[in-house]
């Protein structure tokens, strides 16, 4: 498929969103569902053609020399700021952007099909599916894009189309906070990104990917190693691109708007909230890694927040109620394995094998991840709720549901021969190479993963069965199966894709090895982890409570997240709002237009007082004329001698 | 002869608009006759636009095209002198699009306040088509002084206390702009021959530096009254809260512009060399307002409060970012004066229309109108994400060149006052969410509410006139911008660097 077709993935996601948007209330439901639907099968045909041409073909340069080319489809001049500073919008094709159309197509259309039966009959069903296909557009354009400000111009669209989504239910409150707290917190982040940007390009000089990656020791050279507060000015360049990367992808501790975010209809935090947007940080470090691997310190700190973001999510996924929850808490915790995979990552290691590794998992967590959050749409369609007390026994009622569930479990956990399995321990080994330390960290926090998944899993489909009424729960309709299937099926086979063959930091080809001892390590610790959820949750039993009680305040603080939540809004609050606006208002009002206020005051007042002066009384006049007169005279007189 | 000349019709249009309107009876006769000149002004704007890119295409290098000059008061060398650059263009297009979709947000109203708004808008064209300083403070005063009336007669709340703040206040600023002009005049010129044209006073380039250091605060701040600069912003909130819909919507798009474009066009580009050595302190007083307006928004519950504070922090970046005195950050003033212009209107014009519905600003009053009235709902989102700098939309096309503009200067002065403006794209994110969240989405708070109408057509015109205007500056920024940038090089060459 010819390359220049690429600008399609983009132009009819963003038809659709016009036409659904401005003319959507005036079709039915179905149409308007259908229509979104077929629209993202085309744009998947479409993507799968050109990544498989990509990958597959020869003809347009896709291969010289054994390395992988990135190919410019097309660019488009959008603003010239300066002569150099250039915002094109274009397409640019490389292993990891053609990765990430198969992705994000991949489960947006699942998403588009299933939510015909998830929406079915809401209120705001085409405002529903405009959004979606603004949202797909914005995140296919994110990962083309050709230079960083395209990505940042993308990068706020994907902001806004996940705050209209969080929002979908505007009426709810919650929602409607959950959907700001996301807006506000992504965006704090992105002023960090922003800024990123304008240091590194008015060195630079230019926005340009390629330029940018392609010469990376004369980029940060071009800064004549200047310094800011101890760090090269380059390093905090990097540093604060990273932070918005980090609020992307919910790393601690700007990690408090993704569970909060759950408040969005679960198609949607299936496709925004777990497989696509969040992983926007780890495509943005990956997209820039050449630079970053100029600057190992900035690699350094980006894995020591992958790792406590990993741990810091894992322990907190334990004692959630709300199944959503769970598997936020889990999302984090899994982006923060790709991000800890690229910070390891380094050339000298088995050929950079910590990049592979995070695109790998960014691969299949994508698809199991996608599959278990739709697997949980299906049951709170079912139960209509999303805590886990209003669960148990499913299994029974939804056996599609459940073994999806359950495959996807496994992968997450690192059970071969799911796809889950290849990708961690890939990250694993990468993280072993680097240091001892964050290879052990990974690998318990790998057990915890396992421990968490298989306690919601049990808890859901198993555990003691719930007085369900006359509404038994039933499994749901094919529209919303048949994505199941699909992804459990991936998830079943992507393990055994030679990720190495396609998707390398340097885009050469190299084989993976699995090395056993880490692999043999690893699924020891998530069977322990699986063990110890099936005698604790497979039958209802008072054990958990009883060993929640004996760590009481331990438990009470996972359980409300270690307080994060609260924090931020004792600094937003107490300390911005209460300290400096309101301030600042009051200043505003009291003391500047105060001010104002008072020269009319003291206007007013000395005219009022001089006004006396003219009262029209002869005798008063008189009066003054010959005081005036002796004072003058007695002014000359001394003048004179 | 001077009706060959396009640029007067600019002017002409209103002032025969208003003779029509005093001679009209009817209701009727009325909206025929705002209409179709609300129309001619955009046709004259599209028109002017077209032929000013021709002549540039066809090679025309002069700074100013569409020149013109006729004598009007000998013994002061006062003429009536016509010219447009770039910038100017830009704004006769922006006050033409918001005069049109004003006409239609003040579909309702009486003869008499036409009368006046069409005064004002002469003022305000005359303005941006005028090279001679003397008919630019005229122009500057027509356009200030029907807003008291309009205030004071047609407006709401304290209207009479708010009328006469916002008039004291900027005739304040006049006062010095005139002893500013006077100094200018004086000074005009090295060999006697003493001129109001701008083009030739900066080509003389004669004003002393010492007189420079003095003439320069004084029309900077006569100006920046108008812009809306810290600490002389305070006229704005009353002044806009008091100020009926489409008077809102002009002055705060369109006659807060004129600050802007006079700071540059008079300040800055006449005194080149005392801007240059006096900008730090306005860029304090600029950078202090970007952050304090928008901190100040977040706590206002008035819908025309947050905006008109939310205004102080946009107005502000346009001073700051023409006092970058670079091509780039000063381009990205000039199209974040347009793009303002057009998003504070479609607030202001939305707000106007609410307000005509629920009879109350307050935002603790109102709650889930998304559901009720769909249309303004979704149109006053859209001016929300512009407003917060949502690509696509004009906002973020003005802030990125503000920005990048600004941070080419290396220096650490600069670098934290546009680290610190670069904040505001997250304090405006909090007090615009805030404000939808609180007014269309959640629970309805007023059960009187649920039986409100959506727009009427005239309403819904206004509003989609000014969104497809910031659609579109978002959507093909080049075209302006290259309009912008090509007129700013040559004003910035005389600047020293």
């Amino acid at each position: 498929m010819d390359f220049s077709l690429s600008i399609l993935v983009l132009v009819i996601p963003f038809v659709m969103f016009l036409l659904l948007g401005l003319v959507g209330m005036k079709m039915s439901h179905k149409v308007a569902g259908w229509l979104g639907t077929v629209a993202m099968g085309v744009t998947t045909v479409i993507a799968y053609g050109i990544a498989f041409t990509y990958f597959f073909g020869t003809g347009q340069g896709q291969i010289a020399e054994g390395v992988r080319q990135q190919i410019v489809a097309c660019d488009y001049t959008w603003l010239a700021i300066t002569d150099t500073l250039i915002i094109k919008l274009g397409v640019l094709l490389d292993p990891i952007s053609a990765m990430m159309l198969i992705v994000i197509t991949t489960v947006s259309f699942l998403v588009h099909l299933y939510s015909i039966g998830y929406m079915h009959g809401e209120v705001g069903f085409q405002r529903f599916y405009a959004y979606l296909s603004l949202f797909t557009m914005s995140m296919l354009g994110l990962v083309v894009a050709t230079n960083i400000f395209q990505m940042y111009i993308f990068w706020e669209l994907v902001g806004v189309s996940s705050y209209l989504l969080i929002g979908f239910y505007y009426t709810t409150p919650a929602a409607v906070s959950a959907s700001k707290k996301a807006f506000i917190v992504t965006r704090f982040a992105d002023l960090g990104f922003l800024i990123g940007i304008l240091i590194l390009s008015y060195y630079a000089q230019t926005f340009d990917f390629l330029q940018l990656t392609g010469e990376p020791t004369s980029v940060i050279q071009s800064a004549g190693g200047a310094t800011f507060l101890g760090g090269s000015v380059m390093a905090w360049a990097l540093a604060l691109i990273f932070m918005g990367g980090a609020g992307k992808s919910a790393m601690f501790p700007l990690h408090i708007w993704l569970p909060d975010a759950m408040e969005g209809p679960t198609p949607v935090s299936a496709l925004i909230h777990a497989a696509t947007m969040v992983v926007a940080g780890v495509f943005l470090v990956a997209r820039m890694f050449p630079l970053y691997l100029q600057e190992t310190a900035v690699l350094e700190l980006i894995t020591i927040i992958g790792i406590v973001t990993a741990f810091y999510a894992a322990s907190v996924a334990m004692v959630q109620s709300d199944i959503k929850r769970v598997l936020a808490f889990s999302t984090i915790s899994q982006i923060a394995f790709m991000i800890t995979a690229l910070g390891v990552a380094r050339p000298e290691y088995h050929e950079g094998v910590g990049y592979m590794a995070s695109m790998f998992h960014l691969f299949t967590h994508a698809m199991f991840k996608a599959c278990l959050f739709l697997g949980a749409g299906a049951i709170i369609h079912a139960v209509h709720s999303n805590e886990y007390t209003a669960m148990g026994g499913l299994r029974k009622y939804m056996p599609i549901t459940n073994i999806t569930f359950l495959i996807s479990c496994l992968a997450i956990s690192g059970i071969p021969p799911f796809s889950g399995f290849f990708s961690k321990d890939e990250i694993l080994v990468a993280a072993y190479h680097n240091s001892a330390f964050y290879g052990i960290a990974l690998s318990v926090i790998a057990g915890m993963t396992a421990f968490y998944m298989f306690r919601l899993y049990y808890l859901i489909f198993w555990g003691e069965e719930r007085d369900y009424g006359d509404h038994k729960p039933h499994e749901a309709p094919a529209v919303m199966t048949i994505p199941l299937i699909i992804l459990a099926a991936v998830t079943v086979v992507a393990g055994f894709i030679p990720f190495g063959h396609y998707v390398t930091w340097n885009r050469e080809a190299f084989d993976i090895h699995i090395d056993w001892t880490v692999a043999g390590t690893s699924i020891a610790i998530a069977l322990v982890g699986i063990v110890l959820a099936t005698v604790l949750y497979r039958k209802p039993s008072a054990v958990p409570t009883r060993m929640a009680d004996s760590c009481r305040w331990l438990w009470r603080a996972a359980y409300k997240r270690f307080y994060m939540d609260e924090l931020y809004m004792f600094v937003t609050h107490k300390i911005i709002f209460a300290l400096i606006c309101k301030p600042i208002a009051w200043f505003d009002r009291h003391i500047i237009d105060g001010t104002m206020d008072a020269f009319a005051h003291v206007t007013h007042y000395a005219s009022s007082k001089i006004k006396g002066l003219q009262s029209g009384l002869v005798q008063n006049y008189v009066t003054v004329y010959f005081i005036g007169a002796i004072l003058l005279a007695i002014v000359t007189w001394l003048c004179v001698i | 002869m001077i009706f060959d000349n396009i640029l007067i019709y600019f002017v002409l249009v209103p002032l025969l608009t208003l003779g029509c309107l005093a001679l009209s009876r009817t209701t009727k006769q009325i909206r025929a006759i705002t209409v179709t000149a609300g129309t001619l002004l955009m046709i004259l704007a599209t028109w002017l636009t077209v032929g000013y890119l021709q002549q540039r295409a066809a090679g025309a290098t002069e700074e100013m095209l569409y020149t013109g000059s006729w004598l009007w008061f000998e013994p002061l060398n006062i003429h009536l002198a016509l010219g447009v650059d770039g910038i100017s263009v830009v704004m006769l297009v922006l006050s033409s699009i918001i005069v049109f979709a004003g006409v239609f947000a003040s579909w309702e109203m009486p003869r008499e306040y036409f009368l006046w708004f069409f005064l004002l808008s002469i003022g305000v064209f005359g303005f941006f088509i005028s090279i001679d300083l003397f008919t630019m403070f005229m122009f500057y005063e027509v356009a200030l002084i029907p807003m008291y009336l309009l205030i004071g007669v047609w407006g709401s709340g304290r209207k009479e206390y708010s009328a006469m703040k916002l008039t004291l206040m900027l005739m304040g600023g006049s006062a010095f702009l005139m002893l500013g002009i006077l100094g200018i005049y004086y000074h005009s010129s090295a060999d006697g021959n003493l001129t109001m044209n701008l083009v030739e006073i900066a080509r003389n380039n004669s004003i002393p530096h010492d007189w420079q250091l003095l003439l320069f605060p004084l029309t900077f701040v006569g100006f920046g009254v108008l812009g809306a600069m810290f600490p002389f912003h305070t006229w704005s909130p009353d002044g806009h809260a008091s100020a009926p819909t489409a008077v809102s919507m002009l002055h705060a798009g369109v006659l807060m512009k004129l600050g802007g474009y006079g700071c540059f066009r008079v300040a800055i580009y006449l005194m080149p060399w005392a801007a240059t050595e006096l900008a730090w302190i306005f860029l304090i007083l600029t950078g202090i307002s970007v952050v304090y307006g928008a901190f100040s928004a977040c706590v206002q519950t008035d819908l025309k409060y947050i905006n008109a504070y939310s205004s102080v922090s946009h107005c502000g970046l346009v001073l700051f970012a023409i006092l970058m005195l670079n091509t780039t950050a000063m381009t990205g003033a000039i199209l974040q004066m347009l793009s303002h212009g057009l998003m504070t209107a479609l607030f202001f014009a939305l707000i106007g229309m609410i307000y005509g519905r629920t009879h109350t600003r307050d935002i603790r009053e109102m709650g889930g109108l998304m559901k009720i009235i769909p249309f303004l709902g979704a149109c006053y989102v859209i001016a929300g994400l512009a407003s917060l700098g949502l690509p696509g939309l004009s906002g973020f096309v003005a802030e990125m060149t503000i920005f990048v503009g600004s941070f080419a200067h290396s220096d650490t002065f600069h670098r934290v006052l546009t680290i610190l403006a670069c904040t505001s794209i997250v304090i405006t994110a909090v007090y615009i969410l805030r404000v939808v969240g609180k007014l269309l989405y959640g629970p309805v708070q007023d059960k009187h509410h649920l039986e409100l109408t959506d727009a009427k057509w005239w309403e819904r015109l206004s509003a989609i006139t000014l969104i497809v205007a910031v659609v579109s500056i978002g959507f093909f920024p080049n075209f302006w911008s290259d309009i912008i940038k090509e007129s700013m090089s040559v004003i910035v060459n005389v600047i020293p660097q």
